[in-house]
């Protein structure tokens, strides 16, 4: 970094329930770019950088946020729930497999913001309505599918849940 | 010799469900879309670009971006070694904007840096001075179609000028209804934002390019020439693509991309942000087209008239392709015997436009299908009745001259759209979310008006006009082990699994594996115009047909069987007798590599009065749309869309409702919300926050059906199914707003302000 620019900082991040050091870091980087640059957890996309269209999904403290309108800086004692850390054992979650029943993949670029959306959702509401889903799953933007697979598959997670 | 049949589908064969060999990655966030591509020692690009549609470039100072710790370099035209421009049609478009020249719109490049850290590179933009001297821009197309001495690019101000004259000019008919029409500029908007990593060879010959492109043999031929490099040395592979829908046909950041890292001697890395990729790539043309139709007293129509005018901005891309198809699809799917049609396609100082799915047609479509509602009034029938009357079949003759020899099945697209069921009047509940407005809560049920609208559409498949858009394709059996390369982007449309369910059908494995998708086999052609399935799928088939061909002489010689009696049975070669052994256990020890390439029937240039065999093929579709509207506050609610399509043959279920849903998606963001909106060549909202996108709450429901009359020309007897879906929905929606308000609506995206004041 240039000398005329802001200090820069080391911190360290939760992420998954892993600790990750982070050296030398412009204090102007979003949750985002040092997922993605720093700690090497690419699975959170970018794709406006306004919080309008959710592919950057994370989850803070319980909360689904948008990782590229967060400091990173500011999330030092945060646990930070990203798609790289959903599912178990190499195992697809429930939600990332009906992602693929469904149909709801094509061009995959909103998908992690969508998979840890649909995880949030149904943590916090069992037995969503579909309007329930769509209005929850409102700020992620999906520009090939036109949603219509993705309510499947969040449907099916919602009867496999239920039945289980 | 033949195949046998199975009675059932193996899942992951032509006609299933397969499943994408990409989804797991998908869903689990490791595939690694270009945005996602490093390398050690990377550094970071980013590209200046004008502020003005129209100005001379008097002087650029780069010693203060220069000085600035961190910035490796900085490089303007002076750097560019080969070809100072490019372009799919014409080479019109510089890689920089040159000192003395011109930069001709808001967003035109003008240098680019290379440093350690996208802050630094922002500073370093910041840094650099360029004098302009600011020229009035010409925004307005007429003024180049009217003629005028203010030159904007030394190839001219058109780009092309085409006119369309068939049949008996006198005819005229009993019942005439005309209109002008207007499109606005849509986005593709696709989520993953354009991004490339460049990786200089270790002796600076040549440069590895991992880039989102919809073609990538193309991309090379462009980029070696700006490059002063044989093509060869410059090797491209896709990078993961998030969505393309035409936008990544042109050159953006490939060329900057390079050079940084040529000159720089390490890799390079060029991610634009939303608002950069709004200036950076072509969008939809915005369109002016008035129509004039003549039908007897019965509805039929005898001629068409039509003045088309779109604007292409300030470069050529691909604009004079795109008025051909939007002016030889002109009278829509239905019959017509006489047409005059003038067009022109212009260039101005407003943002250059080019390819976005359906190409030139969705203009055209929302004319003639606003115009079959006016005639179907004029006449006093209503919308599904006049479609159905005029209903082009296979045999009858586009305004062009050209017989449409394809499946044609108009009115059976027509009538089963008509049968899907209508969604209830109103729904049990008063949920807002069902109801304009949405969560705004600003209406309620008493202020809404349900509206129900028609649009039908022709869409011509592959490319045209004489184009060889041939693809290639090669398979390899090794020891049992099948692998298929080609250089088809996949840009989500799923043709990797398309792929693989053609090598399960025709060679009878279940394993397929993929090879990298890159510059190391022959082309593919692009990923546009609804073609890859028709024309790489063809390319795949053809490999593995090979492949099979060769693999059953050499299992015939080994194991001394009768040659002409052996057929690959489901998962078995089999002669129909005592032999019957699995493809893989008796391809061991067995190496086959075949390269296929598929090509389309030779097509022609028009005229000069617009005549000739130009286009390939053709698919149809019928949308019929469903809305409520507040027309207090002229906000709409789209309930549902039903569709049904000509799809020749449907490969992959799944895949064909995701393709007709999202298309749908995007035509309801032409018809209700989407548009660049352009103010003397300046772009006022560049983001997704002032540029509104479908969201989850906006998408209708979809209830869609699909024709399947295989078609004969197909090589899998399947019809491109990308397009067709975006086109007629638009105006459907808007003719179910004109049908609920009253309002001519002559303009989309229909803004509130359209329907309230």
């Amino acid at each position: 970094m240039t000398k005329s620019s802001p200090p820069s900082l080391d911190y360290r991040l939760t992420v998954n329930g892993r600790p990750h050091e982070v050296q030398d870091s412009w204090i102007g980087e979003s949750l985002l770019y040092v997922l993605r640059e720093r700690l090497g957890l690419p699975g959170s996309k970018g794709a406006c950088e306004q919080g309008e269209c959710g592919s950057c999904t994370v989850v803070v403290d319980g909360r689904a946020v948008c990782s590229c309108l967060v400091l990173a800086a500011s999330a030092v004692d945060s646990e930070i729930t990203t798609i790289e850390g959903l599912g178990a054992d190499q195992a697809l979650s429930d939600v990332q497999q009906a992602f693929i029943d469904a149909g709801g993949v094509q061009c995959g670029f909103c998908t992690p913001g969508f998979v840890v959306a649909v995880h949030h959702l149904l943590s916090n509401h069992h037995d969503p309505s579909d309007n329930e889903i769509r209005e929850a799953l409102s700020g992620n933007i999906c520009r090939c599918t036109g949603y219509g697979r993705i309510l499947e598959a969040v449907r099916e997670v919602v009867v496999r849940r239920r039945s289980s | 010799m033949t195949t046998a049949v199975s009675t059932r589908l193996r899942q992951g064969t032509l006609g299933t469900s397969a499943v994408r060999p990409d989804a797991n990655a998908k869903v689990s966030g490791s595939f690694a879309f270009s945005s996602d591509m490093w390398a050690d020692g990377m550094l970071w690009g980013a590209t200046l670009r004008s502020p003005h549609p129209r100005a001379r470039v008097v002087s650029i100072d780069v010693s203060a971006a220069l000085a600035i710790d961190g910035v490796s370099c900085v490089i303007t035209a002076d750097d560019v070694p080969g070809q100072l421009t490019y372009g799919l049609i014409a080479q019109d478009q510089p890689v920089f904007a040159r000192i003395g020249d011109e930069v001709r719109y808001v967003g035109e490049p003008v240098a680019a840096v290379a440093a350690d850290h996208p802050e630094t590179c922002r500073r370093a933009l910041a840094a650099i001075r360029v004098d302009y001297e600011v020229l009035d821009p010409i925004t307005d197309p007429e003024v180049c179609i009217a003629g005028t001495e203010d030159l904007l690019h030394p190839d001219g101000n058109i780009f092309r000028e085409q006119r369309v004259v068939h049949g008996d000019q006198s005819i005229t008919g009993e019942v005439v209804v005309e209109g002008t029409y207007v499109i606005g500029m849509q986005d593709q908007a696709f989520l993953g934002l354009e991004a490339a990593l460049a990786l200089p060879d270790h002796d600076g010959s040549g440069v590895e390019l991992y880039i989102a492109t919809q073609w990538l043999h193309e991309d090379r031929k462009q980029i070696a020439a700006c490059l002063g490099l044989p093509e060869e040395k410059v090797r491209l592979v896709l990078g993961g693509v998030g969505g393309a829908f035409g936008a990544r046909e042109d050159i953006s950041l490939q060329v900057h991309t390079c050079l940084l890292a040529l000159r720089t001697g390490r890799p390079v890395r060029i991610a634009y942000d939303r608002e950069e990729s709004f200036y950076g790539h072509v969008h939809r043309h915005p369109a002016s087209i008035w129509m004039r139709h003549h039908a007897d007293r019965d509805g039929r129509i005898r001629r068409v008239e039509a003045r088309v005018v779109f604007d292409g901005g300030a470069y050529c891309s691909t604009s004079p392709a795109v008025l051909v198809n939007g002016i030889s699809q002109i009278q829509g799917p239905y019959k017509c015997p006489s047409a005059l049609v003038e067009s022109w396609a212009v260039r101005t100082n407003n943002p250059p436009c080019g390819a976005m799915r359906g190409f030139g047609v969705v203009q055209a479509c929302f004319a003639h299908e606003s115009q079959m509602d006016k005639l179907a009034a004029a006449i006093g029938v209503d919308p599904v009745e006049i479609r159905l009357r005029n209903a082009m079949e296979t045999g009858d003759v586009l305004v062009t001259g050209q017989i449409v020899d394809d499946v044609a099945p108009v009115e059976r697209c027509i009538r089963e759209t008509a049968a899907l069921p209508m969604p209830p009047l109103s729904p049990d509940s008063d949920d807002y979310r069902d109801i304009p407005g949405g969560s705004g809560l600003t209406a309620d049920r008493r202020h809404i008006r349900r509206g129900v609208g028609w649009g039908v559409s022709i869409k011509n498949l592959m490319y045209s006009e004489g184009f060889d858009d041939y693809s290639t394709a090669r398979c390899r059996m090794d020891d049992g082990v099948v692998t298929v390369k080609f250089a088809t982007a996949e840009v989500g449309q799923g043709f990797v699994m398309l792929a693989q369910q053609i090598a399960r059908s025709v060679l009878g494995v279940d394993e397929v594996l993929l090879d990298t998708i890159d510059t190391q086999i022959g082309s593919a052609g692009s990923t546009s115009a609804s073609r890859q399935t028709w024309m790489s799928g063809g390319a795949v088939d053809a490999a593995c047909r090979a492949v099979r061909e060769r693999l059953l002489d050499l299992v015939a010689d080994r194991d001394g069987l009768d040659r002409s009696s052996l057929t690959i049975d489901d998962l078995d070669i089999t002669d129909g007798l005592s032999y019957r052994r699995s493809v893989v256990d008796a391809a061991r020890g067995l190496r086959i590599d075949e390269t296929a390439e598929y090509r389309h029937p030779p097509t022609e240039d028009l005229d000069q009065n617009g005549q000739g065999n130009c286009h390939v093929a053709f698919a149809f579709v019928a949308h019929r749309a469903v809305v409520d509207v507040d027309v207090d506050l002229g906000l709409v609610k789209v309930v549902q869309v039903a569709t049904a399509q000509d799809v020749g043959r449907v490969l992959n279920p799944l895949s064909c409702v995701g393709q007709v849903e999202g298309g749908i998606a995007q035509g309801l963001g032409l018809a209700v919300m989407e548009e660049i909106v352009v103010a003397d060549g300046l772009v006022r909202n560049p983001s997704f926050t002032d540029y509104l996108l479908p969201t989850f709450l906006d998408a209708p429901e979809v209830v869609a059906t699909f024709i399947e009359e295989f078609e004969p020309k197909s090589p899998l007897g399947a019809k491109g199914v990308g397009e067709p879906p975006c086109i007629s929905v638009t105006p459907a929606i808007v003719n179910a707003i004109r049908q609920a308000t009253g309002r001519d609506l002559p303009r989309v995206p229909v803004r509130p302000s359209d329907i309230c004041l």
